[in-house]
């Protein structure tokens, strides 16, 4: 799973915020860098909430999760494991 | 007075109060001062004298604030510059400025390097990371003779078209804008500012100049990137006030938990660089019922133009008021003749507060300053049209350049801008003229959809016809992640229109049904 999320977000970084191709590494910040602004980050939880399927609240808003490719992939693969792990639960109170 | 006096006073009267909270840290006047005394004397062993230049690369933080009012009160001039500007950019600002040093820390210390050495300039390199913020001992500043007819900075401004240019100003300049700003917003010592605008950009550099003067707090954040952590923040530090752009008032108003009366201490918002849109005022009132807020206009070239009483926000929504305290705003023709209400003209500001020139740059000084009443006065033409109603307030129309000429008539991007965002699923727009072989210039909205919008053209085009002139509905619908946007946050409404004129010569004719 963790490699395909990474390919999609790594993607999806490159064609909107990287404009000449530029090498990111994994545990690069994307905000000090410059790469992403305020904007693109709510554009970034959009793109996450519609391809995965995900509800992310505003408090899952911050940089642990959200600031490098690295941090995003461990995010929405924990997030999309939680939802697996309670669809397999079948029910939650 | 010299700006550095801020500081100073304010160090002497709340010795202990908290000047600045950046993360964890947080920072007294004493040690502020202290802080900013010991990079003075840095300067000078490092050979800064009296009017040279020191550019400032660092991100928001302590080290940043310390460093400014260093360079002053080494008696040099100081220029702020974004923290993500690559070596190319900064080594062209080294040379046009003639910069002497650099301030900046480890981790952008190669790009510094780097531009140094393309520059060819003797450039001392400082960097702050070792700096002392444990000791509050006063200290004593270097003496260095400078008055307050000195220039204190340069701030490029973003040059959405061109070269940057580096806009000179006073102390007393500096002075005479945070005195007439200050003044209006009633700010206290008992005020704790927001700041998540780079200081790099004159409203977030202002924001610590001010506060320094009136001896308040700045809680400093690097970006507005995660308003979850910032709202957290503003409720734990009691904010009471909040600079805004565009861009970050629609950030808020995308959070799906911030309910109103969140932040109760919040008294005043602020907002420039571009105009609110009528509907986000609207919601941030709801979300924040007590808090005053404030629509303004200004440019680099004299900091702030006009503001709107908050009281006259529901009345006149659209406008930005009038003239700040102690300064004049006025609209003129082509002749330099002032006009009535509802004729639009270029709008011309005199007062205390307007800059020296662009450095090194007379040519495009001349355009700027012209002649005032006196013989001996400039006054600044801002090159943005601007109408006022029967009460004397001011409205923006649109920049001289941005005018589309559709069919003859002429159209101001902005008032087509501001029907855009009054349409649910708008996240950011921006319009421009795209060469129409009929038309002569076609109108062209680009627009960035809001988080879970699936608005179309259809829908745009429909909404537009429903409140604008025929002529002025865009023929061009195109959709797009993410535009542009400077230093503040404004979108580089001249860069794309730029790129759409390169584009459309590239192409020689676009096919509608492409855009539509």
């Amino acid at each position: 799973m963790q490699p395909d999320i990474e390919r999609v977000v790594r993607e999806f970084v490159s064609d909107n915020y990287l404009y000449r191709n530029i090498p990111i590494s994994p545990d690069d910040s994307l905000i000090a860098s410059g790469y992403v602004d305020s904007t693109g980050i709510l554009e970034l939880v959009s793109f996450l909430e519609t391809t995965f399927s995900l509800e992310i609240a505003d408090e899952e808003l911050i940089p642990d999760n959200l600031d490098s490719i690295g941090r995003i992939t461990r995010f929405v693969d924990r997030k999309l494991s939680e939802a697996s792990g309670r669809g397999g639960n079948g029910q939650r109170p | 007075m010299r700006v550095e006096r801020f500081l100073e006073d304010s160090a002497a009267r709340f010795p202990t109060k908290t000047a600045l909270v950046c993360g964890d840290l947080r920072v007294t006047y004493a040690q502020l001062a202290s802080a900013a005394n010991h990079l003075a004397h840095a300067l000078g062993l490092a050979g800064v004298e009296r009017g040279d230049r020191v550019l400032l690369f660092l991100p928001n933080s302590s080290d940043a604030v310390a460093a400014l009012f260093g360079v002053l009160k080494a008696g040099a001039v100081f220029s702020p510059i974004n923290p993500t500007t690559k070596a190319g950019r900064l080594s062209y600002l080294m040379g046009n400025c003639q910069a002497r040093a650099v301030v900046t820390n480890r981790a952008l210390l190669p790009v510094a390097r780097d531009a140094a050495g393309r520059a060819e300039l003797d450039v001392a390199i400082l960097t702050t990371d070792e700096l002392d913020w444990t000791s509050s001992k006063p200290t004593t500043p270097p003496q260095h003779g400078g008055i307050d007819v000195d220039v204190a900075m340069i701030i490029y401004t973003s040059g959405s078209t061109g070269l940057p240019k580096g806009v000179v100003m006073t102390h007393r300049n500096i002075e005479a804008a945070a005195t007439s700003i200050t003044s209006y917003l009633e700010n206290t010592p008992d005020d704790v500012i927001l700041n998540a605008l780079p200081l790099s950009f004159d409203y977030g550099l202002y924001q610590v100049l001010m506060s320094a003067k009136f001896g308040g707090t700045v809680v400093l954040e690097p970006s507005f990137a995660y308003p979850y952590l910032v709202i957290r923040k503003m409720a734990a530090e009691g904010v009471t006030g909040l600079p805004l752009v565009p861009t970050m008032a629609a950030i808020l108003l995308q959070m799906k938990d911030l309910k109103p009366g969140d932040l109760p201490r919040l008294r005043y918002i602020t907002n420039t660089g571009a105009a609110l849109p009528p509907s986000h005022i609207q919601r941030l009132q709801q979300l924040f019922p007590t808090t005053r807020i404030y629509s303004m206009y200004g440019l680099t070239e004299c900091k702030r133009c006009t503001y709107l009483p908050p009281d006259q926000l529901g009345i006149r929504p659209l406008s930005v008021g009038k003239a700040i305290p102690n300064t004049e705003a006025y609209i003129v023709d082509e002749r330099g003749e002032r006009v009535g209400p509802g004729v639009v003209g270029e709008l011309v500001i005199r007062g205390p507060h307007i800059m020296q020139g662009y450095w090194g740059d007379p040519e495009a000084t001349a355009k700027r300053l012209r002649p005032g009443p006196y013989p001996w006065e400039k006054v600044l033409y801002t090159g943005d049209l601007f109408r006022m109603d029967d009460e004397g307030y001011l409205y923006f129309v649109g920049r001289q350049d941005d005018i589309i000429k559709t069919r003859g008539v002429k159209v101001s991007p902005r008032e087509v801008e501001d029907v855009l965002y009054s349409l649910p699923g708008v996240a950011e727009a921006v319009v421009v003229g795209t060469p129409d072989p009929i038309l002569g210039m076609a109108v062209k909205a680009i627009i960035v959809r809001a988080a879970g919008s699936t608005i179309a053209a259809a829908d745009v085009l429909r909404h537009c016809a429903a409140h604008l002139e025929d002529y002025a509905v865009p023929k061009v619908v195109e959709f797009r992640s993410s535009l542009p946007k400077t230093d503040g946050g404004k979108i580089r409404r001249s860069e794309v229109q730029a790129e759409e004129l390169r584009a459309c010569r590239d192409v020689q004719s676009v096919p509608a049904e492409a855009c539509r």
